[in-house]
């Protein structure tokens, strides 16, 4: 036994070397840019503090007693959570049917992959601005369409009921290429053998879809609902130039509840104690979905 | 990594290198958020003037946007390298700097300054009985009409002098088949003006500092609910554009620079947002712009000559330059701010530059200013963030009838309280 103990350990001598010379610096960057900032954050969110100078008007949990009874807050992450379901339920079947469509080598496949890309390309605040002036009123197309059947001049940003709609149509419009991207890989990594094996044996279309395509493809529909959660948990940059987050707070996002309630309104404790709560929400996710549906990986 | 690495450590010895190289010379550096090219030009000239005059003195005015600006300057307050001059549109978020101690009360220099300034403005400067900065512009909140679609719906502008007859003209003008008012509600701001002059007439031109006393129930008291009442009287005309709620607020200005509604209460930058937002680019000609004071309400005490507007200045901050000072009073030099007049840049602060002002309409508004009984800063910076947003999201929800006159007041309280801790 002894003898076959030696050479391991020369190995960890220089795994242990390795490891000092290059886990402290990423520690310590780790520690600088995530631990401390997060630290500070859940620290500043016991406090009522405008930003200046430092905190000193303790409250405890107080701002997390406010928020959870705040009514514009609970609207928001309710519109988190039909962000994600609308997402999954839309988005991504969306993507991988088209993935279906142009994963073969079918003319025009790479001219429509790229076309359905390019939204994904764009900055979230170009899409938000672009998409503010089809749904606005006055000159936009969508509501052209609508007085060409002889509707009233819609404006979509400016009702309650239809704002958040519009929301989601530009996330799905945004989004559905990248995941069409994902599944086209995934798709592309399948082996063709399978499918002809398949079709000796006399499977239809529908058979080998169900048990050659979804299992195959799991892993990157597990990931690409990850991603679809986690992008929906942060979502912002698009809802600020779209909606602003109104009308009447109808359309916020956590995100940018935490931007509308907490920054503009120099009220950092509040707004820390919002980021608190977004962190652990996208923590819980990602550590459950890691455990328990993205282990095999 | 180790490329990210050598980066921050040079980055770090150029840091600890930068102050001994600035020794040489004094930077003065001042902070704004103004767009006016021929304000930016005017203030350029000014800096080499000065800088003509005083060698080793570099006066260097950066430009941020609006609401980067904002949002950054706590940040930059409380960094070392804190500008030595800052923009300001006084009220709360001034305050705020102040009680933090980030803010050089005004020397024996700014004072001099100070004491030829218009009464009002100098007075918006003041904290405590100290003044803490020097205004430059003044601007007031009235309504801005179209002479030639009040003409068509038969509307004399002279004769609005109280609420009803404002609410009579909203109709006419509705009933020529006109949209009598264009806002920019999906900022909320806009709206807030509405409520703003409304408490003001309902409950005096104090009617904030009596809130803020506690009053009677603070903002939670009759003059805030009746204001709010008030505005609902006039929406249930529907007198906006149709999607108001989420019309920004320079779409709100093209709509009247393109002559599609009526009239607009802004403040006097609409005269140059109409016409750069409108489709043309020059929006309504001088000749067909007109302009009237907000109504009174019968027994009220609010007087037609009681204004809402702002008084935007300079703050100096703290271990800034002593020559910080001195330039801000080579900068409020007559000749300069005369140049500011006449080019119609802005209101100057600084008394007697009434007569400069070539733009007929501007010229009205400055003498209205200078004959006000009290001149009200906007609400929503007076109060500061935390309750001015407050103010501006309960304008718009009531407006929209979304929310009940006195529930508005009674949340607009409620963040008083909360930013009084």
């Amino acid at each position: 036994m002894s003898g076959v103990v030696i050479r391991p350990g020369r190995r960890d001598a220089g795994a242990l070397v390795t490891a000092l010379i290059f886990v402290p610096p990423a520690v310590l960057l780790f520690t600088i840019f995530v631990i401390l900032p997060l630290g500070e954050a859940a620290w500043f969110s016991l406090f009522n503090w405008n930003g200046l100078g430092w905190p000193h008007i303790f409250l405890g949990l107080e701002n997390y007693a406010r928020l959870f009874n705040n009514d514009d807050f609970q609207t928001a992450f309710i519109n988190n959570l039909l962000i994600i379901v609308f997402s999954i339920a839309i988005q991504l079947p969306l993507g991988l049917g088209m993935a279906l469509l142009l994963a073969r080598r079918a003319w025009g496949a790479v001219a429509f992959r790229l076309i359905f890309f390019l939204p994904y390309v764009l900055a979230d605040v170009a899409a938000g601005l672009i998409f503010r002036f089809i749904f606005d009123g006055n000159y936009g197309p969508v509501s052209a369409v609508v007085q060409a059947f002889g509707g009233q001049p819609l404006f979509m940003l400016a009702s309650p009921s239809l704002a958040f709609t519009a929301l989601i149509i530009v996330v799905v419009w945004k989004y559905f290429g990248f995941h069409m991207m994902l599944y086209i890989a995934g798709l592309q990594g399948i082996d063709r053998q399978l499918y002809e094996a398949a079709e000796i044996d006399g499977a239809t279309a529908f058979q080998r879809f169900r048990s050659i395509t979804i299992p195959q493809l799991a892993p990157m529909i597990k990931l690409s609902v990850f991603f679809s959660v986690i992008g929906a948990l942060q979502l912002f940059d698009m809802v600020i130039p779209l909606t602003g987050g109104g009308p009447f707070e109808q359309t916020n996002t956590m995100v940018s509840f935490m931007y509308n309630f907490g920054i503009t309104r120099m009220r950092v404790g509040y707004g820390s104690a919002v980021g608190v709560v977004l962190f652990i929400v996208c923590v819980t996710f990602a550590l459950f979905y890691q455990r328990f549906l993205m282990r095999d990986e | 990594m180790f490329k990210t690495m050598i980066g921050a450590v040079s980055i770090a010895a150029m840091m600890a290198a930068g102050p001994v190289a600035a020794e040489a010379n004094t930077v003065i550096k001042i902070v704004h958020v103004e767009t006016n090219p021929t304000e930016i030009a005017l203030w350029n000239r000014i800096a080499s003037d000065y800088e003509k005059l005083h060698p080793g003195v570099t006066v260097k005015f950066q430009y941020l946007e609006n609401e980067a600006y904002k949002a950054k300057l706590p940040t930059m307050l409380q960094s070392r390298d804190r500008p030595a001059i800052i923009y300001s549109w006084g009220g709360g978020v001034m305050r705020a700097q102040i009680a933090a101690g980030y803010i050089r009360p005004l020397g024996p220099e700014g004072q001099a300054v100070m004491a030829k300034m218009i009464p009002a403005d100098a007075h918006a400067y003041e904290v405590n009985g100290k003044d803490y900065g020097l205004p430059f512009l003044t601007s007031e909140v009235a309504f801005f009409y179209n002479k030639k679609l009040f003409a068509k719906a038969g509307v004399d502008a002279s004769q609005i002098k109280t609420w009803d007859d404002f609410l009579a003209a909203v109709k006419k003008i509705k009933a020529a088949g006109i949209i009598p008012i264009s806002v920019g509600g999906g900022e909320k701001w806009p709206m807030h003006f509405y409520w703003a002059y409304l408490a003001m007439r309902e409950g005096g031109a104090n009617v904030v500092q009596q809130a803020e006393t506690g009053k009677d129930g603070g903002f939670d008291s009759k003059p805030f609910i009746e204001a709010g009442q008030r505005l609902q009287e006039l929406s249930a005309l529907h007198p906006f554009q149709p999607g108001y709620v989420g019309t920004m607020a320079l779409q709100a200005a093209g709509q009247f620079g393109d002559g599609k509604s009526a009239m607009q209460l802004m403040g006097n930058w609409l005269l140059s947002t109409q016409a750069t937002s409108s489709t043309s680019g020059k929006g309504l000609p001088d000749s067909d712009l007109g302009i009237f004071g907000f109504p009174t309400i019968a027994g009220t005490p609010g007087r037609e000559t009681d204004q809402l507007g702002g008084v935007n200045g300079w703050l100096i901050t703290k271990d800034a330059p002593p020559q910080a000072e001195d330039f801000l009073a080579f900068f409020f030099q007559p000749k300069y701010q005369e140049q500011a007049a006449a080019e119609g840049d802005y209101i100057p602060a600084l008394k007697g530059m009434t007569s400069y002002i070539k733009d007929p309409i501007v010229r009205q508004i400055a003498d209205s200013l200078e004959n006000a009984t009290a001149l009200q800063i906007f609400f929503d910076q007076d109060l500061g963030p935390s309750v001015g947003r407050v103010v501006n999201d309960v304008s718009v929800a009531v407006a929209a009838d979304q929310m009940t006159p006195k529930a508005a007041a009674r949340q607009v309280e409620s963040a008083w309280k909360d930013a009084q801790q």
